[in-house]
């Protein structure tokens, strides 16, 4: 198993190679509490096309100590940033097929305005901070997937 | 002063290695790279200024004037591609 998992405060960041259930994850986050108003969550798959070619597979590689290092200051930002009540952040590693879940984010909030926006924020930030890389297997053989100038961007713009 | 060099991904591939420990001549993150880059072929290639690549010293990325300490672990990696 390469999990490894923090709990600090009302944050849960895990890296590892399982699956893992959405539900779940949103049903332990509101479970025996009534302050919450609002849960928003994003849900990463892997594709079966990309640049033009079918992809059979893929493998996540990352930076293990760097990566929750990372993702940590990330969702901290979103703290600092917004009032949240609790923020999931769930990314695999390892071989992945098109189809399968690769990262999840949930964050609950009193209103859904701060949700919205602090899920959109830390996704974008993962984009372009956590040291992750993707491999991907197509016909014409394996290749390393190019970093976008559109997640640049789409960081960016939290920085105005 | 002796630094741990880490390289992930498509960089890890090209030098045909995970890590290795050194001597560095000078003192900043960039006098490790022209270290490396005296190696030539590949070596200059991928860490040629304008290339894309990030530096990090103890796991957080650095500007490359940042002065490393000794037995400071330096990752040379890609761009990220999570998500």
């Amino acid at each position: 198993m390469n999990a490894d998992l923090m709990k600090l405060g009302l944050i849960k960041i895990v890296v590892q190679t399982e699956a893992f259930d959405l539900g779940a994850e949103v049903n332990a986050m509101s479970h025996g509490r009534t302050d919450i108003g609002a849960i928003t969550s994003f849900v990463g798959l892997a594709r079966d096309m990309n640049e033009g070619s079918g992809v059979q597979a893929m493998t996540l590689e990352h930076y293990p100590g760097m990566t929750e290092k990372a993702l940590t200051a990330l969702v901290n930002e979103a703290k600092a940033r917004w009032t949240l009540l609790d923020v999931t952040l769930i990314h695999r590693v390892g071989r992945l097929l098109p189809g399968d879940p690769i990262v999840l984010v949930a964050v609950a909030s009193s209103h859904r305005g701060e949700a919205f926006a602090a899920c959109e924020f830390i996704m974008d930030a993962l984009k372009t901070r956590a040291p992750f890389w993707k491999k991907e297997e197509t016909s014409e053989g394996e290749r390393w997937v190019d970093a976008r100038v559109s997640d640049d961007t789409a960081a960016a713009r939290w920085t105005k | 002063m002796r630094v741990r060099v880490v390289y992930f991904a498509r960089l890890r591939e090209c030098f045909g290695m995970a890590e290795e420990n050194l001597e560095l001549i000078g003192t900043t993150a960039a006098d490790l790279l022209e270290q490396l880059q005296a190696r030539g072929g590949v070596w200059v290639e991928e860490l040629a200024a304008g290339r894309p690549f990030r530096v990090a010293v103890n796991q957080e990325i650095v500007a490359l004037d940042t002065v490393l300490t000794d037995n400071a672990e330096v990752a040379i990696f890609p761009p990220v591609t999570g998500g």
